[in-house]
């Protein structure tokens, strides 16, 4: 029984690594489709978001004005609960604003990789906020001051900080990069994993492990795995090197 | 005529007077050290100083020209002006390139550079260092760095906010030493703050004592503490300080009777009430009692332990309260531990009379 078990599973990964050798068109196109939507996602919300991390990490509305205060403290809060924000949730408020008659319904973008795009891009700004905000807020003061003292312009010392920082931002891409490319609930339900259209790898092993294929769901598995181990590979080897002089 | 001249400033953080009513004239090459307790306000005082803060009211002159705080471009003048923080930041690049910084920021063409960064290093006794990796410096290489971080942009005013807090007895020396050395041959004018009184003896031309934001005295180091008395001492918050009496023994020490059956051999000849001080640096520890031909030895108990980084601060019960400073390194290796039973011992010329 257990030897019948363990053959059915080396026969599972065998094929399984078969399919990704023999460069299957589908899988490549649903490989490329995750990185595009991901990573479209990850740059548009480190556009946004590491701006605004930025600048609730370097100043703090403080001093007589309460009401600032209130703001700032809710503001904060509001982006902490954010970074967990469960991704069902935002598949479902992009799927009601999108859909045909839903105040942005004309766009048509329904089960469109855009769409997929917007809900992950909703997930990952909160996430690039948050962590750049805590990353910068450490250590930005200290350095911009440093930078300004020993005669640096305004410009310059705006710069020297983002170099410092470099460690906290491109941590707050990994882990919204993680985040995105591993999401499944949200951009099933806004994208429609439509086959060869806004099928990705994870909204395609829910479809396979469903259809029974565990040979190919394990493949794409496969795939996933070594695709968010390479990215995060070259950003780590980037988070650590110093800049060269 | 005065660098640097202060008129009434006056500093508020939220209604709170942090600096209130400031005179202070620096002349050109002048070392003016601020002492005090901590939030007397010297830090408040170098932030304005160097443009990092706006004065509430009051006006700063610099080389006889009112510095306009609101001005967009400051950059200009603190060009002029550099600061060495108490809280030591470097840049996460290698040394020599913490240290061309300030160069680097002004566009000095490369050969200069290396000159210069190459010079400022030798200053600060940090030869070689340039490839390494600025983060992974000791505290006190931080704070030399720091400091040659500072002296390469050849600043007219050099601040300085508490550069030795923190850091071990060796390289605080280094430091010292750097100081009167560029202020000797650069003529820079410098404004320091410390808590340590005798560091501001080693190097000041003139002291002004900071208590709750207001300059309390200034003067040279002698009028400003030159009649020493025991609340000034508990306001410089100095350690192992002892009063008593004082009988000479005749072979050129006398014997202070500290007080509870403590007698500190002094290398000095007087009689009659003294007050003494022994450097926490100059206590030898040991865990068993040690035959050498210091003249002090005495058995106490740790009764507190401070980690500052590198450095271990232990009050140790021996009688009276003794603070002694050891590396973190000799802590770890004695297996030091509170309530531990240890051994003091200082010759009798580290006991100093003030």
């Amino acid at each position: 029984m257990g030897l019948t078990v363990k053959t059915a599973l080396l026969e599972l990964l065998l094929r399984a690594f078969q399919l990704i050798l023999s460069m299957d068109s589908e899988v490549l196109n649903i490989t490329l489709l995750s990185l595009k939507v991901s990573g479209t996602a990850v740059l548009v919300g480190a556009l946004i978001g590491v701006p605004i991390g930025m600048v609730l990490g370097l100043k703090r509305f403080s001093g007589k004005q309460y009401l600032m205060r209130f703001v700032d403290l809710t503001l904060r809060s509001s982006i902490n609960t954010l970074m967990g924000l469960p991704p069902v949730v935002v598949g479902l408020a992009v799927y009601l604003l999108l859909a045909g008659s839903g105040p942005l319904g004309p766009l048509g973008l329904l089960y469109t990789p855009v769409a997929m795009i917007i809900t992950q891009l909703i997930m990952v700004v909160p996430i690039i906020t948050g962590v750049t905000m805590s990353a910068v807020g450490s250590v930005v003061k200290a350095i911009r001051e440093k930078a300004l003292s020993l005669g640096a312009t305004d410009r310059q010392a705006a710069w020297t900080v983002l170099s410092e920082a470099r460690m906290g931002l491109l941590t707050a891409i990994i882990v919204a990069f993680g985040a995105a490319i591993s999401e499944v609930g949200g951009i099933m339900i806004t994208g429609g994993n439509i086959r060869w259209f806004t099928r990705t790898l994870t909204t395609a092993i829910v479809q396979e492990v469903n259809l029974g294929d565990f040979s190919r769901a394990i493949a794409l598995g496969v795939i996933l795995l070594l695709m968010a181990f390479v990215i995060n590979l070259a950003l780590t080897i980037i988070q650590l090197r110093g800049p060269k002089r | 005529m005065p660098l640097i001249e202060v008129q009434n400033l006056c500093k508020e953080y939220s209604r709170r007077q942090v600096l209130k009513d400031i005179n202070l004239s620096v002349q050109n090459g002048e070392i003016c050290v601020l002492v005090g307790p901590n939030g007397a306000g010297k830090t408040t005082l170098l932030r304005i100083l160097d443009l990092l803060e706006d004065p509430t009211t009051g006006r700063v002159l610099f080389d006889g020209k009112e510095i306009d705080y609101f001005a967009k471009d400051k950059v200009t003048l603190r060009r002029r002006i550099a600061m060495v923080f108490q809280q030591t930041v470097l840049f996460n690049m290698n040394v020599f390139d913490n240290v061309a910084y300030g160069l680097t920021v002004r566009d000095k063409n490369k050969r200069s550079v290396e000159e210069k960064v190459k010079t400022a290093l030798e200053l600060v006794q940090l030869r070689n260092f340039e490839r390494k990796k600025a983060l992974t410096l000791s505290g006190g290489e931080a704070q030399r760095v720091a400091l040659a971080q500072a002296l390469v942009t050849e600043p007219e005013l050099l601040l300085l906010d508490e550069p030795t807090a923190n850091i071990d007895p060796r390289n605080v020396s280094i430091i010292e030493e750097v100081l009167s050395r560029v202020n000797r041959e650069r003529k820079t004018t410098m404004i320091m703050a410390t808590h340590n009184m005798f560091q501001a003896k080693n190097v000041a031309h003139r002291v002004a004592m900071f208590n709750e934001g207001r300059i309390e005295k200034i003067g040279t180091f002698q009028e400003v503490f030159g009649a020493l008395s025991k609340s000034l001492v508990d306001f410089a918050r100095l350690e192992n300080v002892f009063s008593g009496f004082s009988r000479i023994t005749g072979d050129g020490t006398s014997l202070v009777d500290v007080g509870d059956g403590l007698k500190i051999e002094a290398a000095f000849e007087e009689a009659g009430n003294v007050t003494v001080f022994v450097s926490p640096e100059d206590i030898i520890l040991s865990a068993k009692p040690i035959v050498s031909s210091a003249r002090n030895s005495f058995e106490g108990r740790i009764v507190e332990i401070t980690e500052l980084g590198n450095i271990v601060k232990l009050k140790i019960k021996a009688g009276r309260d003794f603070t002694v400073q050891i590396t973190k390194r000799s802590f770890v290796e004695m297996n030091l531990n509170l309530s531990l039973k240890v051994y003091l011992t200082f010759k009798a010329s580290s006991v100093r009379k003030i």
